[in-house]
């Protein structure tokens, strides 16, 4: 595959393979991305997108095949190398020193800051020629998470690049966000810079890219252009396999929500976060019921975490009646105590609080289905038991796994994400609260996720799902509210929902505090 | 701009090898012996007679070997109770201190009944020395879950607390009327001293209680869900919270049954090869049986064997003196070197050194990648 004949490719990608311990990452990679281009790069988790993107930024080198950039071949020896020939990066998870102001951010950043007047005055420069508002003097704590992005790209764009990579950049945004950052990709593009676009969001990568390159097993599997493919068809050439469309229960009817019992009642929940730039909860209160599926949407940080933990029950509130779990007040009671009364919780992070990564999946079975599983017998641990428990995890969520013995964290994200998910759901939860349920999961594996979770409403469960992926709560929440700056907004029907109205209300334009809420949103104006 | 780096780096291996994790402590040992080997040679002792004495000639008589036992029994107790902690990431360094108090204990107890003692005077005795070193382990745990207090330097001060307390005892108030003014108690009546398992030697049931509790401890860990605790709040506190335990009472747990076992080995040493309260009851055994949890690799079957080998340290240094006329330092020499061998191998199965090539730039500017 070679760029359009006449002009060299931006970047030509020949032959690649990397090769680590029991895996080929990627093999025999060819693409090419031509100047001016924006080329998505797709595939689930696993697929070799991550370790590629590595490749072409120096921070790993290929066993076999060559990168050509511009017509010649070159070596890029680290990323230092990359970005003198024109390569920047802005990563997933950004690397910003919180306490430092904006600039003293950029200027870590770069390999020649200079000058650190001229160096704001540039700073300014590009941010306005690229619509990316930043004041170089605020301190990135006082910052959303979206003009932190903007950092990351600005620190790029003051480099000059040629290639721009963007890896999963649009998780943390608005949708009003994500239309800016669009704006200003296009606006790259059309001056010439390329830009390599990983996402798994296909009705954004249908909207704002030229080309596509799917990968699947480390392999370049189909080429395409996403705007005469549906997100569907582009899904189904990443997994390699028809896609399973969640079906809807019956059992609880939509207009017949409000019928169902409360499970779970949250009234006036205030809480003082514990982490140093935390979000506090301020008076938090809705009503899961049975058979429901509730959405909490949000941009990462606003309180997400916190409000996980005070359901969960590993922050506790200042009132017993604060959280009522199937009509018992549980507002002190902690995590063993919530779970017997039949509150499950899957928090966001993975490694280390969902689950120990140095333990078995056995262990990591009794971790949190101890309670309810009957996997303690006065005190010595029913290794039986818990090694059934962990194997039927297995088993139900197709958690591709040698056995239930390997340490939690040899799993792959989505694998350990699929066990996390199982674990819970199969204890027979009354209420069953998850945060981020299909992050880092493949497209087959999310369905089968998003399945259970609607199985389990129709049996009578009351399930909260607490995501940043607007398009998931859309499919599959029965009710969502919106939580900016540690306020709840009303819970709306989501049928009836406009995503623009979410978007304002993630953007923090709240009919309530609405002091705090104005300043926010003047913020993210 | 940015200073010359360095011709090396330090960087975590990609996988750690397990079977190399467990043949550290053995690779420890066998650096050890050479080290001691040049030493010897330096400070111009003969070196295999010096190692010989050192290591085999204690284990040729059934003294030796009962003394072996004597020593290893409070390493081993004290090291199991220790590792406990150390696997929730509590460090009671303090058992030195806990032993103190608990020798206190128990031999306040038996002077108590001095002369009029009875079966239940042992069993009272060891009560009181678990209750002893429960109780000043206490402190630190309190500070540590009330305040945030790092148990490390409060359990650390108040050893040294204790033995000034022992000593003001036993210079004062249980000073042995009869003693001509040394300063140590009476001695205790035999039925508050422990019985010995074999006669002429000083091999008491308190050492087969330590390996009875040392086979308890590995129970404990392994198939309770208490043990299961305290390894999930070490290895992940967050996913300790998230599965309901509670913190605070793991570290409750963990520091009284450290002190509650290191008080009970100070009452086994006063009524075991002491016989009596005296200034110094113990050669640092709560201090060596950190090394000793250590190199046992935490797990209490492993203690046993590191309890036994350093107790070894202690004989070998004894008839290393004797016999070769060695400096009684050689002990400390030696538990020193055997640290900084199994601290050195454990870093280095962990992480390995890796040479910079030379058109790498410095790390600091490149940004922090995931």
């Amino acid at each position: 595959m070679t760029a359009q004949s006449g002009m060299p490719a931006r970047l030509e990608v020949r032959g690649v393979s990397k090769r680590f311990p029991g895996v080929l990452a990627n093999d025999r990679v060819d693409f090419a991305v031509a100047p001016g281009e924006i080329h998505a790069l797709l595939g689930e988790n696993g697929a070799g997108k991550s370790t590629l993107v590595k490749i072409i930024y120096g921070v790993l080198h290929p066993d076999e095949g060559s990168l050509h950039w511009n017509g010649a071949a070159v070596q890029v020896a680290d990323p230092h190398a990359a970005r003198a020939l024109g390569i920047g990066m802005v990563f997933q998870h950004f690397s910003l020193f919180e306490a430092m102001t904006v600039l003293e951010n950029v200027a870590l950043g770069m390999d020649r800051p200079g000058n650190m007047t001229a160096l704001a005055q540039r700073v300014r420069e590009v941010s306005q020629a690229y619509g990316l508002p930043l004041d170089p003097d605020r301190d990135v704590y006082t910052l959303s998470v979206g003009e932190r992005q903007r950092i990351e790209i600005v620190r790029c764009l003051l480099q000059s690049p040629k290639l721009l990579i963007m890896d999963e950049p649009t998780s943390v945004l608005t949708p009003q966000e994500v239309g800016r950052l669009f704006e200003t990709l296009r606006q790259l593009a059309s001056e010439g810079v390329s830009i390599l676009y990983i996402s798994h969001k296909l009705e954004e990568i249908k909207q704002l890219c030229d080309r596509a390159t799917i990968l699947r097993g480390g392999r370049v599997v189909a080429a395409c252009d996403p705007k005469a493919e549906t997100a569907k068809s582009m899904a189904q050439m990443m997994i390699g396999a028809e896609l399973k469309t969640v079906t809807r229960r019956a059992a609880v009817p939509r207009d017949d929500r409000g019928t169902g019992e409360a499970r779970l009642v949250v009234e006036g929940l205030s809480l003082a976060s514990e982490a140093v730039h935390g979000t506090d909860l301020k008076n938090v209160s809705f009503a899961v019921r049975a058979g429901e599926i509730f959405g909490v949407a949000g941009v990462a940080g606003n309180g997400q975490n916190e409000l996980l933990m005070a359901l969960s029950g590993e922050s506790l509130a200042d009132h017993e009646t604060v959280v009522r779990i199937d009509g018992t007040a549980a507002g002190r009671s902690d995590a063993g105590a919530r779970r017997r009364l039949g509150l499950c919780a899957v928090p966001e992070e993975r490694n280390g609080h969902a689950a120990v990564p140095g333990m078995s999946l056995v262990e990591n079975a009794i971790l949190s289905g101890h309670h309810r599983m009957e996997l303690v017998s006065s005190l010595f641990i029913r290794a039986g038991a818990a090694a059934r428990f962990a194997a039927a995890i297995v088993q139900a969520f197709d958690v591709r796994t040698p056995g239930t013995g390997v340490a939690a964290g040899s799993l792959s994200g989505g694998n350990l994400q699929k066990f996390v998910v199982g674990r819970e759901i199969l204890q027979n939860p009354k209420v069953l609260v998850v945060s981020q349920p299909t992050w880092g999961v493949d497209a087959g594996a999310a369905a089968a996720i998003h399945q259970a979770l609607s199985d389990l409403a129709a049996e009578g469960v009351a399930v909260l799902v607490v995501s940043q992926d607007l398009d998931e709560l859309l499919a599959i929440t029965d009710r969502l509210a919106v939580i900016n700056v540690g306020v709840l907004s009303s819970a709306m029907v989501t049928r009836e929902a406009s995503v623009e109205e979410i978007g304002l209300l993630m953007g923090g334009v709240h009919g309530l505090d609405s002091a705090v809420a104005g300043k926010e949103a003047a913020h993210v104006a | 701009m940015s200073p010359s780096p360095a011709a090396f780096r330090i960087e975590a291996r990609p996988e750690i090898p397990r079977n190399l994790l467990y043949a550290t402590p053995l690779l420890a040992v066998v650096l050890t012996v050479i080290a001691g080997f040049f030493i010897f040679l330096a400070m111009g002792y003969d070196p295999f007679l010096s190692l010989y004495h050192f290591f085999v000639s204690p284990l040729l008589t059934v003294y030796g070997l009962s003394e072996l036992m004597v020593k290893a029994a409070p390493l081993i107790m004290i090291g199991v109770g220790l590792a406990v902690g150390f696997r929730a990431n509590v460090w009671n360094i303090g058992a030195e201190g806990q032993l103190t108090v608990g020798a206190v204990a128990g031999g306040v107890v038996a002077l108590a009944f001095w002369g009029e003692e009875g079966a239940l005077t042992l069993p009272l005795m060891c009560l009181a020395g678990v209750a002893g070193g429960m109780a000043y382990a206490a402190v630190p745990a309190f500070l540590k879950t009330r305040f945030g207090v790092n148990e490390i330097l409060t359990s650390l001060m108040l050893t040294y607390v204790a033995t000034l307390f022992l000593s003001a005892l036993v210079y004062g108030p249980l000073k042995d009327p009869l003693g001509f003014g040394f300063p140590q108690s009476r001695m205790f009546g035999d039925a508050a001293l422990l019985p010995l398992l074999v006669e002429g030697t000083r091999l008491h049931l308190g050492t087969a209680l330590a390996l009875a509790i040392a086979v308890a401890g590995w129970v404990l860990m392994t198939f309770t869900i208490v043990g299961f605790q305290v390894r999930v709040l070490g290895q992940a506190p967050l996913a300790a919270r998230f599965a309901g335990f509670n913190a605070s009472r793991i570290v409750w747990f963990c520091l009284l049954l450290s002190g509650g076992l290191a008080g009970l080995a100070g009452t086994f040493e006063v009524a075991g090869p002491i016989g009596q309260l005296i200034p110094e009851i113990s050669p640092g055994y709560g201090f060596t049986a950190i090394i000793v949890a250590f190199l046992g690799r935490l797990h209490p079957l492993g203690i046993i064997l590191s309890g036994l080998l350093m107790a070894l340290s202690y004989i070998g240094g004894e008839v290393a003196q004797v016999e070769v006329g060695l400096p009684q330092a050689v002990t400390g020499v030696f538990q020193g070197l055997l640290l900084f061998f199994l601290l050195a191998s454990d870093f280095l199965v962990r992480y390995r050194i890796r040479r910079r090539t030379p058109v790498a730039p410095a790390a600091g500017a490149a940004p922090a990648a995931e």
